[in-house]
């Protein structure tokens, strides 16, 4: 370093140098090479992005429900995530108002459902829970914890729900997180659609279609 | 002499001769073996160090032998595994030794940073070689990481999905970038490929060149020793040798032998005995091929990077974002680089410093290691307490108390280590 800035200083001692036309040449080099090096850059880091087939792979899945006993689920796949299909029965139903309390989110005020399914059932039918089974805290699948009471190995005052094995988080029969455990917001709730009373499209808002 | 030997003997000195004309082969010989003096009192914690370099080595090489036959494809992965397993000529023997060698890296890290810890190896004028070393290890955990996917397990691809979503939880680019990282919006084929490519080729081409920079930079200051004192500053006036320093080529080449020697002992009853470890090495339900719908009942990330895990579990969700956990676990592992300037005593080895850094270095071992363990364990391993404390589990509880300590052992570092009572260090090493 020390002989290059010697070399510098005998450079610029010259006499017939024109200082300001070489530095500008200089840094003129400097910012065009670099902004060379950045634009050839640009394809390799773009290239990690998902490819034209992952992005297409997000077609919509049609269920058929009418299989689903009342206060049993089926498990779909959509881009390549589990989504549940709940089939709530009355009990269930009446029991997501005693639990307003106890859950972080009651009112689904973070945006994790499409809009008409923003109520107090997180659902189009309050029958049909659907959900993307993916804990909004670090993408476990949580397990289904749906019969309430002592059995289900979280306590006597459990009403119902989901337990995440990886870290603990649990949520109700609305998927929405309780208060107190890692996950930071309620299960996300997939765009979808009623083809028939027995057919759902999932993946799909009906204006959208 | 015999005609033959002498003969020999005659051609290995012209051959040198001619190399040397071309290339510094004598000159780096005699810079970084035969003439590189290391101190005399070097004990048993300076073993660690060759023995890293051993399972690099190792690593590549049956990693090579690996990649023949495994198939970095989503639908092939696992059964490609089982066919090394299974059917590839001693096949299963490669793969455990690549596996073993995973695990026993981080012993032998993990041990070779706790020597700098005890005799203060990262201070003045060895930062930079303690911040190569860091950065050695970041990637050590990169490559672990990424490796663990290869198998395509259930393990691996749960282990992924938690660890890619942990660069989700970052404010703002957060979920762009773990898409960007995983090229597809959950991990998948496109993820398992690139993590082969950053596996096999890009962190090892990475880690090789760190470690060349951290041997320069180690020859350069020269080692450290037991007793923390520099033996450059006492020389022969004749030979300008250190007068408390041996020649690494043959004192210490023999000595790091014996330590390979017993090493690979160790390691040959781990392939041959016990591969899995009770399922520390392996886990068991990486046992079982990736199934995207289902997690298992309890994951755990394999036991060198459970203590971080811990500190991730512990740190609970501040205002509705999961991201001061994801970022304490991140400090945990980043507050290393730090060490050369947290430390403020007037000694660098443990022989002689006072009471207070004994207790905390101590404190520091027990914290490592219990959240260490509380890591491989489900977080109602120990029960809930009472309704006293809320029937809050007992090991949150405790690796939360851990995880202060842990912290607590970096940022009190300049204060307790000012404080401490040390005692005057030796002019020349001592035995």
């Amino acid at each position: 370093m020390q002989r290059f800035c010697n070399l510098m200083d005998r450079i610029m001692a010259e006499d017939n140098v024109d200082r300001g036309k070489r530095r500008f040449l200089t840094i003129a080099t400097g910012v065009a090479g670099g902004v060379a090096g950045v634009a050839v850059a640009v394809p390799f880091v773009l290239s990690m992005n998902p490819s034209a087939r992952a992005r297409a792979a997000g077609a919509p899945v049609e269920v058929d429900i009418s299989r689903i006993e009342p206060g049993m689920m089926i498990t779909e796949e959509w881009r390549g995530k589990p989504v549940w299909i709940v089939r709530r029965t009355k009990e269930m139903i009446d029991s997501l108002k005693g639990l307003d309390q106890e859950v972080a989110d009651p009112d689904s005020r973070m945006k994790m459902q499409p809009e008409y399914a923003k109520n107090e059932y997180r659902a189009i039918k309050p029958e049909y829970l659907v959900l993307v089974g993916i804990c909004t805290h670090l993408g476990c699948s949580p397990s289904q914890k749906l019969a309430a009471g002592a059995e289900s190995g979280l306590g006597d005052s459990w009403k119902g729900g989901f337990f995440c094995p990886c870290h603990g988080s649990k949520f109700d029969l609305a998927g929405r997180v309780f208060k107190g455990v890692p996950a930071p917001a309620n299960l996300e709730v997939p765009p979808y659609t009623y083809l028939s009373d027995t057919r759902l499209l999932i993946g799909q808002d009906s204006k959208g279609a | 002499m015999g005609k033959f030997t002498g003969w020999l003997c005659r051609t290995a000195t012209a051959t040198v001769k001619w190399i040397d004309e071309r290339f510094p082969l004598t000159a780096n010989w005699k810079a970084h073996m035969s003439e590189y003096y290391a101190p005399k009192n070097f004990n048993f914690w300076y073993y660690f160090g060759s023995l890293a370099l051993l399972i690099l080595v190792m690593q590549i090489i049956t990693g090579i032998f690996l990649t023949m036959h495994y198939k970095p494809d989503a639908a092939q992965a696992f059964a490609s595994v089982e066919y090394i397993m299974r059917d590839v000529p001693w096949g299963s023997t490669i793969r455990y030794m690549h596996s073993t060698g995973a695990s026993l890296f981080f012993v032998v890290v993990y041990l070779h940073m706790f020597r700098g810890l005890l005799y203060g190896s990262y201070r003045k004028p060895r930062e930079l070689l303690w911040l190569v070393g860091v950065v050695i290890y970041l990637c050590l955990m990169a490559e672990a990481f990424f490796g663990y996917l290869l198998p395509w397990g259930q393990m691996s691809y749960w282990g992924a999905q938690v660890i890619v979503n942990l660069f989700a939880a970052i404010p703002f680019i957060g979920p762009d970038l773990a898409v960007w990282i995983r090229g597809d919006y959950v991990v998948s084929d496109a993820t398992l490929n690139r993590f082969f490519a950053f596996h096999v080729i890009a962190v090892p081409l990475v880690l090789l060149g760190l470690v060349a920079a951290h041997l320069l930079a180690l020859h350069e200051v020269g080692s450290n020793n037991p007793d923390g004192i520099e033996i450059k500053k006492k020389k022969d006036p004749n030979t300008g040798v250190p007068l408390d320093g041996i020649a690494f080529y043959p004192y210490y080449v023999v000595k790091d032998l014996f330590g390979v020697v017993v090493f690979l002992m160790v390691f040959s009853a781990i392939v041959f005995f016990a591969p899995e470890m009770g399922g520390y090495f392996l886990e068991h339900n990486n046992f079982l091929p990736a199934d995207p719908l289902k997690t298992p009942p309890h994951i755990a990330p394999v036991w060198y990077f459970t203590p971080f895990y811990s500190i991730l579990r512990a740190v609970p969700p501040l205002f509705g974002s999961q991201f001061p956990g994801v970022a304490a676990m991140g400090l945990s592992v980043m507050i290393f680089f730090l060490l050369p300037w947290l430390d403020r005593g007037t000694v660098k080895s443990i022989r002689y410093r006072g009471g207070i850094y004994k207790t905390a270095l101590a404190l520091f071992v027990v914290s490592f290691l219990v959240l260490g363990y509380l890591g491989t364990a489900p977080t109602n391993v120990w029960g809930q307490f009472g309704a006293w404390l809320g029937h809050a589990e007992r090991a949150t509880v405790v690796a939360r108390i851990f995880t202060l300590i842990y912290f607590g052992f970096f940022i009190l570092m300049p204060w307790y280590t000012r404080i401490d009572k040390t005692r005057p260090e030796p002019e020349r090493v001592t035995s």
